[in-house]
This record gives structure tokens, sequence and C-alpha cells, in this order.
């Protein structure tokens, strides 16, 4: 079988592209192949995706914030709605609030429930307290539906927040 | 250990054992991390990349986990070596392209890789045999804590583990698991199957052979959310699907059988036959009927071979490793002839 683009060398590598439910098979060379795989990269890149969710947030966004830059490494916000990628761990301070809209969009949350690393950096941003991380807990377990893991985390709040009270 | 010495090695996650291995054939979680302030290696200049490369070797050296192993620079590798490591699921493309301050470093049993200076500075991954999140969680876990004493990561209290794609932050995990799903295929239920899965937050993807093509029923299922979740959570999440998805292939398995016994076995020991004897065949052709023996093997048609001998034969059919096999490069046509000669030789010797 011919490469279905140049039509001179034989085809060595099958694509079948679905776009809106429409099935189209193509059958490529290895050269033509790499080109056409170049070309989809380009056409699905994350880039373009990201860039797509974060503008969706730019109702929140004040004039001329896309020339806000990280003073770390200096990446400004236009800069990561090209590529899709930020700069270094301080664009998220220094995006944050384009960045909260943006992760909520993208996970559904904003607060993180995972692992503490061992050696905190130094810039670590305000240490949520137990109370704050358990209250998140609780209105995901709402959401969820969880009511018996939702009842145990109120009342776990509420023994807290009594002792704190007794301080 | 030196690279070439992987070539005559099976991998770890291509042993064929491990729970569900009839259907699952591996489990891989990795963790993005990165330096706390270097730049992410797209950003970042070849100093910043280079301290990157050296501070991550010194955390190499000094963990139980990944003490001895394998420490590749990628620019040291020629085309050929970085395809092997693709192909061998030890390095992503991306990897592979601009391969300047990169590097690779692949454990024993290549259950252990870690790409450093890839799209975060840090990708540790851990891969298993079968359906085995648990233990590859164990193993992952272990080397994390290992790396996280001696180096300072980027992490904020509320978003987690700060990575250079925002689709990453939080855990900067990703659990995936790939599925060999004949049955749900040939019943035409996999594309139910697949729109449940992304309603759940999880994504299924195509295994790619050589090129794009997706064949031989194989699909890659992986979570999608990486923040407001622990760890634990997300992975007993997928797990839980994924007994689904086996339990739902394994209900369609009996029934093809029962209902079209004397079909299947045709269409098994048809496919047995051709990789048996055929002179040529692309990668896409043998994928394919290598799928349909797969699900011969479950179903105890055929039953003088192993599912480990398939997935030896599977890997060592893939464009690198056939032209690392013969020691030199092969243009497809020719790589066609040797794949299939590859295939009658390991099948005739069972």
């Amino acid at each position: 079988m011919l490469c279905d683009i140049c039509h001179k060398n034989e085809a060595s590598v099958h694509l079948t592209e679905i776009i809106d439910n429409q099935i189209t098979e193509l059958h490529l060379c290895e050269g033509c192949a790499r080109q056409k795989g170049t070309q989809m990269e380009q056409h699905f890149g994350l880039a373009d995706l990201l860039a797509g969710l974060a503008d969706l947030g730019q109702q929140f966004e004040t004039p001329g914030k896309t020339e806000a830059k990280c003073t770390n490494c200096g990446l400004s916000y236009h800069d990561f709605r090209r590529i899709g990628r930020l700069g270094c761990s301080e664009c998220y301070g220094a995006f944050k609030d384009s960045l909260e809209i943006l992760l909520k969009r993208i996970h559904g949350s904003t607060q993180h429930l995972g692992r503490i690393p061992i050696k905190k950096p130094a810039t670590v941003q305000k240490k949520s307290s137990e109370l704050d991380l358990l209250r998140v807990k609780l209105q995901r377990a709402i959401e969820l539906e969880e009511f018996e893991q939702a009842a145990r985390l109120r009342d776990k709040i509420r023994a807290l927040e009594a002792k704190k009270r007794k301080k | 250990m030196k690279l070439n010495d992987l070539t005559n090695q099976t991998c770890e996650w291509l042993k064929g054992t491990g729970p569900n291995s009839n259907i699952v054939i591996s489990s891989r979680i990795r963790l993005a991390r990165n330096l706390n302030r270097i730049p992410f290696s797209h950003w970042a200049n070849k100093k910043q990349k280079e301290e990157v490369l050296k501070r991550a070797r010194e955390a190499v050296s000094s963990n139980n986990y990944t003490k001895g192993a394998l420490f590749l620079q990628m620019q040291e590798l020629n085309n050929l070596d970085k395809q092997f490591l693709i192909e061998r699921h030890l390095i992503s493309k991306e990897h592979a392209l601009q391969a300047d301050h990169k590097a690779v470093v692949i454990g024993e049993r290549e259950i252990l890789s870690i790409m450093v200076n890839e799209e975060d500075h840090l990708r540790t991954q851990v891969m298993q045999s079968g359906f085995n999140l648990d233990g590859a969680w164990q193993i992952i876990n272990g080397v994390d804590t290992g790396f996280g004493k001696k180096l300072s990561f980027a992490y904020s209290q509320n978003w987690g583990y700060l990575t250079a794609c925002p689709t990453n932050t939080g855990t900067g995990l990703r659990a995936s698991v790939m599925l060999h799903l004949p049955a749900l295929v040939m019943t035409k239920q996999i594309n139910k199957v697949l729109q449940a899965i992304t309603k759940l937050s999880l994504t299924a993807r195509g295994f790619y052979g050589e090129g794009t093509e997706a064949s031989g029923n194989f699909f890659q299922i992986s979570n999608q959310v990486t923040l407001g979740h622990s760890e634990e959570d997300i992975l007993d999440n997928i797990e839980r699907i994924i007994k689904q998805v086996i339990g739902h292939e394994q209900n369609a398995r009996g029934t093809l059988f029962e209902q079209d016994k004397a079909r299947i076995e045709d269409s098994i020991w048809r496919a047995f036959a051709i990789l048996k004897n055929a002179h040529i065949i692309t990668s896409k052709e043998a994928t394919d009927l290598f799928s349909r023996v797969r699900l011969g093997i479950d179903l105890r048609i055929l039953k003088e071979l192993s599912i480990s001998t398939i997935n030896k034969i599977f890997i060592l059919i893939q464009p690198a490793h056939l032209q690392k096999i013969v020691g030199k490069a092969l243009s497809p046509q020719e790589r066609d002839i040797k794949r299939a000669e590859l295939i009658r030789k390991e099948l005739g010797e069972k």
C-alpha cells in the first residue's frame, strides 16, 4: 500500500482520526507520518486546551493582567497562556488568582489533601489549620453524598472548635 | 548494568504475573516533582538544568531504592537507543527530543525509572506486572520519601506539589493501568465502558504500536485529577473502577465463548497459525494477532503457550528492539521481514 500523502513510499503507519464522529483512515510512510504527527500535536496541543481553559477565567482578570510577570523566573501570564506551562514554583504565587480559577476548572478543587514533603520549602504559603482541612473534607463528603463520612467529619470539627474555645 | 544488557532481559512489567494478569498487562504510577524556585526544565537555562541534574544524581546515589541504578545522560545516547527506551516505557517520546541536560535513571529489573529534566525536574515511575497499583505505590512512596529527605521540593500548603503543567499540580500522581479488552471490543461494549470511565474523571487511551494507530484491543486507563484528593483516594478510585472493567471483560469473554465457541476457536487458531508461518508482518498486524492469541491463552485454547512468552515477543518485535537485535538500521520493509522471522523462531521453540 502506498502512502496517502506522497503516493511514493510504502505506507507503514496507519492512522485513524476521529473528528466530530467522522472516522478518517490514513496510511502513511514514515516521513509523512512524522510530519503529520507534528501537525497533530500542534493541532491538539495541551497548550491550546489550557489556554482555552485559562481564557474562560478572563472575566475575572483586570486589563493588563496578562503582562504580570513572575519575579523569580520572568515568565509572564501571557507566556503561560502561550506555552501552557508555568515557569517555576513561584509562578503559582505570581498568578495566584487566575490559577485558582484554572485549577478549580481542571481538578474541581483547590485544596491539596495529599502528602506533605518532609523538607518544606521556606516559601510555603500560610499553613492551613487542621480545622480548615476538615472543613474542606466535609464539603467534599457532602458533595459526594457520603453522609456517614460527613457526619464523622462534622463531629470532629465540633470537637476541635470546642477545644479551641476552651483555650 | 549497561543499556545493552536490557535487550536480553524481560522487564518486570512484562513478566505476565500478578493479579488479573489475564486481562491487566501492567500497572504504573508516576510522581512529578520539582525543585523549589529553580525554573522548570522548559524555562530553565543551561546552568539551572545542570544544577537539577547534579542534585538529582546526588539524591539518586543516596536513596536506598536507586543506589546502583543506571544513570544515563540522554545526549550520550543515539536515536536507536532512545527509541529502545521509549518502547520499554522507560522514557517518554518528549524526553527523547532535545536531549541536552536530560537524563534517565533505570533501576533493577526496570521496575523503576526516573526522567530528569523532562517536563518536570523529576518524573519517577514504578511499573508492576498485572493489576498491582498497591505494590507500585509502596515502592514509589519509598523512593519519593527518600528524595524528600534530600531535596527541597516545590510545594504549597494549598496546592500541594507544584508542577510545570497545572494538570499535574497537587499530588503530581498519575496512575495508569494497561488492559487487554478483546471481548468488550468484540461484543461492541467498549465504547460504553470508555464513555463511563471518562465521566468518572479517568481517561482511556488506545495503546499505540508503531506509528499512531490504536490496535490490538489494548487500552490504558489513568486518573485525570491530581488535586483535592489524597494519593490513597486517587488509587482507590481507579482501582474500584478497573475492577469493574475487569469484571465486564471476564463476563464478555465467558458469554462469547459459550455462544460462539467454534468461531472464537477458529479466530484464535488462525491468528496463531499466521504468526507461526508469516514471512512478512507489520507491527499492526502482529499486535492484532497477538491480541487474539493472548485471549486464546486465557480461554485455555492455546495450552502450550504462556502470557510471558507472548509479552516477551511483543516487546522484541518493536522497531528499535528489532534493530538492536540485528545490530543495524532496518527500513520498515526489512523490519517486517525480521519481525516475522523472530516470531516464527520464538513460537517454534515452544
